[in-house]
């Protein structure tokens, strides 16, 4: 399939210039790009979507038009989406064969529909039920339910849209094995990805976008980590994990034996005055789930927390934020912010009692920290009355961060904090916290990402299925030690 | 500044101020719609602007209405609650219960709201503790309500109140203005406080708009919710309060009907059923217009339930208009 | 098949509940298990059975439709009018035009909630009003009574085949069709598609407000179905025809298992439920309830069962620990290894 000259415009926003794209049956085409690149805007175009301004597509040798998305499936694209497109309480084999259920006498063909899902999950190598309701499933299995779904259709092109974001290590070792299997079949698969360790391992090709257009392509083989990087961000690759001097000082945060079953159990971690302790682990570690008790969103079963000695119990998060302790949860769009209303009202949320006297909430007072906090961490908008939706997410992480800053918190809790966030911002963020650790701010960050934990943290603590597994000093802690202790069954 | 200058500035500010979203604009339309109807109504009965007829025209509303204010913070919220009826019909019968036990007004009173916020605390037990969908759970208990009040009562009518409990539904405190219109008026000062000026309030919007978020932020959403529903329920005994010592009787089916008025009132208020968005400035005033406009229509000798046919299309007219100008809107920008 | 029982555990808890209240009932009297008062009990809950079925369509794909015995109501009266002023009018007409109408006014329904996009419960508050206030306009606030419907338009509800009457081979029937609908029919499970997952379901080539649309007029074909039958059934046509029967109906369906959520629910758990509720009603006078106190008693059954609903429906701790060491500390919660 070869794409040339794409362009797609929405009002005054350009999102795609000049999009260019030629993918190779029996290939794995990696496709990078920062976010706002044009990546996303190109996908939509190619499974029908969206309809392109100008340009055009080629399948065969052929010109296409795609008009719809069934179109796209007809002519054999598929794609596997990030958030998981997938009915929850229906069976797998359905969700399988959601759009062409197979009939017989005009009645859809149950037992036949049961058979060839197994069929297809056999030639996956997965061992699903394809009766099981699709809410029993992990994040991963629910993936391949997806790539099922897409070989239903005979796909020859099957794109696939950063599909290890949440997965574990070992889950994402059995996602590419699949992806090699597709491609040694014959697909054209198409891999969006961040993850560069991931399209070093898995692709045969590349393409590079920025600023929506297609600035580079060409094999795997003739390149090398650097040169995508610098072709992806348009010039040499910055210092993302800026490391700022900090002395941390006394232990203000002790947690001892903490144990909720089943997600954790037997946690032990000290937290210092003026310290980034990285908590580092597999997706699905535990490490949210602790995080959550120490902000007092759920409750222990056993053990304790002593802030400054003395124990605690927060029964709620309004507790947890009285006491000094903030959350900056990973999914921003549902847990970190409220998407529909303004930057200013998002950011006085949890200050209100100090931005109110007598219960009566002063609007001077909002508008001015508001406007303090998004100058200072430099958000990008119109003003602090604009919807957070209409933010990227860079900035809308911004205003998260703001929100709590303004609450003058002693421990700072991130969890995934640059996750789907685009390089420059990543920068911006860790430069921030740093600043902020060297004011005696403690931060616990929660991260999966090995470049970023190594980078910042003064500590690691790696937890690896609800067990704290090893705390290595900043001294001692690199990417092989770290990692085994991750894996380690 | 010049005349022609001064009144185009005031142009460009009235069309910023209506093109700009505020939240006053669906107030205003309300607002002429209510004064459209009044013009209506006047031209249609030459007696509707004496002030007893519009006095009697606020009973028609009063007490409705006063289950649509907290009911108003509930579906902001994202909430809702059917059994507002079932729990004025309980309140009623327990009051008539002592009244035939010789109880005084004050003891009335008190058993009257009581029994309402005991009600509102079963919803909110439900809802927030049990985390049942409130629909449903709303729809359960409006039906064990009622038919507990029903059960109690039987087919008897309780009338025996004593003389000075029909001051509240019938009294007048100024002249023409009676107990009940002050009661709502000074009821719409402190919703709109709560509502719009404290942090109580903005909490809500959080609340209805994100709820996770806001649980994240801090906001503690049992609470919230519980006490929206004991509100809810202690309203509906104020009304029943009300209502009784104005009909002077509580029979079974007494506000029949009733849950669905006060959620018109409220969704025409401008109150979003997705939850997050609606003040307390357009619930008042679409209860006021709803009263006045079922006022005119039995003044003209409409029976009730013809009267419930044009209060039905209103609503739909009221709330599809402005989605189908927003569509339009949007086809004209392509 | 062991995942399709476990996901009928929720059916056999019911069918089970609903035998032993009818053994209940019945072990003091012993006519209530008689076949004559079993058919009677069937016979009663026919209209139930078909108005529920109408409405779980709509509440499978995410609505609610709050009018449908405002649309009995209208229809039957239409029918009953026809039918008083052309006595010799066939059923054949009569019929299928009562159907129509209902179609038509769930149509209505259907469209405004597709098109103007307006949330189905405002539609269906506002559409329940008009369509109630419609049937008084129609019939100018008279009856029309058993003495002056023909014979026929009463009969044929009561007519018996097999010793059954034709309502309630109705009522199976239109189980067995919904059945098949919801089964094997991919409109049918379009339902399921979009009450489950709105968002995602263009993706899987379903628009969600036409679903809706075909949801709500096939509703209110049943609905004008069930006019006709409700008015002939009861022998009269007046305004208040199923007044407050709505929430009856979605009783039935929570009861059932239907989420009010969207996406869940089955044809066998509907008719259970309307069973159990059949059973209750049946029950009540027997055990020396008073007719006062059933509003009171299936309002609490409502109440109980919506709760048993909502424990089902909450999620639980995330499993992370592996078995093996849940077990070695002995912690609360743990679970033997798998």
């Amino acid at each position: 399939m070869r794409a040339s000259g794409l362009a797609k415009a929405f009002g005054g926003t350009r999102a795609l210039i000049d999009g260019e794209l030629s993918l190779y049956a029996g290939t794995v085409t990696a496709l990078i790009g920062e976010n706002g690149a044009g990546k996303s805007t190109l996908v939509k175009i190619l499974t029908g979507i969206y309809r392109p301004d100008a340009g055009q597509i080629n399948l065969d040798g052929r010109p296409i038009q795609i008009h719809s998305l069934l179109e796209a499936q007809q002519l054999g694209i598929s794609v596997i989406h990030q958030e998981s497109v997938v009915f929850e309480d229906l069976s797998v084999a359905e969700n399988i064969f959601i759009t062409a259920r197979p009939k017989r006498y005009g009645l859809i063909d149950w037992p036949g529909l049961r058979r060839r899902a197994a069929q297809l999950l056999a030639q996956l190598e997965t061992p699903l039920d394809p009766d099981a309701l699709l809410r029993s499933l992990s994040l991963s299995q629910r993936h391949i339910v997806q790539i099922a779904r897409a070989l239903s259709h005979d796909s020859r092109v099957i794109i696939m849209d950063e599909p290890t974001a949440a997965l574990s290590h070992h889950e994402t070792e059995d996602l590419l094995a699949i992806v090699r299997r597709l491609r040694d079949a014959g697909h054209a698969i198409l891999f969006i990805s961040h993850k560069f360790d991931e399209i070093m391992a898995i692709a045969d090709r590349y393409a590079v976008f920025r600023d929506g257009a297609a600035v580079g392509c060409g094999a795997m083989a003739d390149t090398n980590l650097d040169s995508l990087v610098s072709l992806m961000v348009g010039r040499a690759m910055a210092q993302i994990y800026p490391k700022l001097p900090a002395s941390p000082g006394a232990e203000i945060l002790q947690v001892q034996g903490l144990s909720r079953a089943p997600e954790f159990q037997d946690v032990n971690l000290t937290l210092k005055r003026g310290e980034i302790l990285g908590v580092y682990g597999l997706v699905g570690a535990g490490r949210s789930e602790l995080m959550q008790v120490l902000f007092g969103l759920h409750r222990a079963d056993h053990g304790q927390i002593l802030l400054d000695g003395k124990p605690v119990h927060f029964a709620n998060p309004e507790e947890a934020i009285r006491a000094g302790i903030v959350y900056v949860p990973e999914d921003r769009q549902h847990q970190g912010a409220v998407l529909s209303q303004s930057i200013r009202d998002n950011i006085a949320l949890p200050n209100l009692r100090q931005l109110s006297s007598c219960g009566i909430t002063r609007n001077s007072r909002v508008t001015a920290a508001a406007g303090e906090w998004s100058a200072r961490l430099q958000v990008k908008c119109r003003d602090t009355g604009q919807r957070v939706d209409e933010l990227s997410g860079g900035n809308q992480q911004k205003v998260v961060l703001a929100k709590w800053l303004l609450s003058k918190p002693r421990i700072l809790i991130l969890d995934e904090p640059t996750k789907g966030i685009d390089i420059g911002s990543k920068a911006a963020v860790h430069q921030l916290t740093g600043e902020l650790v060297q004011q005696g701010l403690s931060v616990i960050m929660v991260s999966s990402e090995l470049p970023e934990i190594l980078g910042v943290a003064d500590r690691v603590l790696v937890m690896r299925r609800g067990l704290a597994r090893g705390l290595f000093e900043r001294s001692t802690a690199s990417a092989p030690a770290i990692l085994r202790a991750a894996l380690d069954s | 500044m010049t005349a022609p200058g001064a009144i185009s500035k005031v142009c460009t500010a009235l069309k910023a101020y209506w093109t700009g979203g505020t939240w006053l604009r669906w107030e205003v339309f309300l607002g002429a719609v209510l004064v459209a109807d009044l013009v209506l109504n006047a031209v249609v009965s030459p007696y509707f602007l004496d002030p007893l007829t519009l006095s009697d025209a606020t009973f028609n509303f009063t007490e409705k209405a006063l289950i649509a204010l907290p009911m108003a913070l509930l579906i902001i919220g994202r909430e809702i609650d059917v059994s507002v009826a079932g729990i004025l019909a309980l309140s009623s019968v327990v009051m008539g219960l002592g009244a035939e036990h010789g109880l005084g007004t004050p003891a009335l009173v008190g058993l009257g709201l009581t029994t309402g916020a005991a009600c509102g605390a079963a919803n909110g037990a439900l809802v927030a503790l049990l985390r049942v969908p409130s629909i449903v759970a709303t729809i359960g208990t409006m039906s064990l309500f009622r038919g507990v009040a029903a059960g109690v009562l039987g087919d008897r009518v309780l009338k025996n109140y004593p003389a000075s409990f029909h001051w509240f539904g019938q009294g007048y405190v100024i002249g023409v203005i009676s107990f009940e219109l002050v009661l709502f008026t000074v009821c719409v000062g402190l919703f709109s406080i709560y509502l719009h000026l404290t942090l109580f309030g903005r909490r809500l919007y959080a609340l209805g708009s994100n709820p996770e978020a806001a649980r994240f932020a801090g906001v503690r959403l049992t609470r919230y919710r519980f006490w929206l529903f004991v509100a809810t329920g202690l309203a509906s005994g104020l009304a029943a309060v009300l209502l009784t010592s104005r009909l002077g009787s509580t029979r079974p089916s007494i506000a029949q009907g009733w849950e669905l008025e006060v959620i018109s009132m409220v969704i025409l208020g401008g109150v979003s059923v997705a939850g997050g968005r609606g003040t307390i400035p357009g619930v008042a005033l679409a209860a006021v217009l709803l009263g006045f406009v079922t006022y005119g229509l039995g003044l003209a000798n409409i029976p009730g339930i013809v009267m419930q046919i044009i209060v039905g299309a209103l609503l739909i007219v009221v709330v599809g208009l402005p989605i189908v100008g927003k569509r339009l809107q949007a086809r004209a920008h392509r | 098949m062991p995942t399709a029982l476990r996901r009928a555990r929720r059916e056999f808890g019911l069918a089970t509940l609903t035998l032993a209240l009818f053994a209940v009932v019945a072990l003091r009297f012993p006519d209530f298990a008689s076949g004559r008062s079993l058919l009677s009990l069937v016979d009663d809950t026919a209209l139930l059975v078909l108005l529920a079925l109408g409405e779980t369509l709509v509440i499978l794909t995410r609505a609610i439709d709050l009018s449908m015995a405002a649309n009995v109501a209208f229809s039957g009266m239409i029918v009953a009018l026809l039918n008083r002023a052309h006595p010799d009018l066939s059923l054949w007409v009569l019929v299928p035009l009562s159907a129509s109408i209902g179609a038509l006014l769930g149509t209505f329904n259907g469209l405004l909630v597709w098109l103007l996009e307006v949330p189905s419960i405002v539609v269906t508050l506002g559409t329940m009003a008009i369509y109630r206030g419609a049937v008084y306009l129609a019939s100018g606030g008279t009856w029309v009574t058993s003495g002056q419907m023909s014979a026929s338009f009463q009969g044929l509800v009561r007519h018996l085949l097999l010793g059954v009457t034709t309502l309630s081979w109705l009522a199976l029937l239109g189980a067995l069709l919904a059945w098949w609908l919801l089964r094997f029919t991919n409109a049918g499970r379009g339902f399921y598609v979009a009450g489950n997952n709105p968002a995602a379901a263009v993706y899987a080539g379903v628009d969600v407000g036409r679903a809706q649309a075909r949801a709500f007029a096939l509703a209110g074909a049943i609905a004008g179905l069930c006019g006709y039958l409700w008015v002939a059934r009861f022998a009269v046509a007046y305004t208040d025809v199923a007044n407050g029967f709505e929430l009856q109906v979605i009783a039935a369906c929570v009861i059932g298992g239907i989420s009010i959520g969207g996406g869940v629910g089955t044809v066998a758990g509907v008719v259970l439920g309307c069973l159990f509720l059949g059973v209750l009603k049946n029950a009540l006078p027997l055990l020396g309830v008073s007719p006062f106190w059933q509003t009171a008693l299936s309002g609490l059954v409502i109440t109980v069962a919506v709760i048993i609903n909502a424990r089902d429906a909450t999620p639980g701790r995330r499993r992370i620990l592996e078995p093996r060491t849940l077990a070695q500390a002995g912690t609360p919660g743990a679970r033997p290894s798998p």
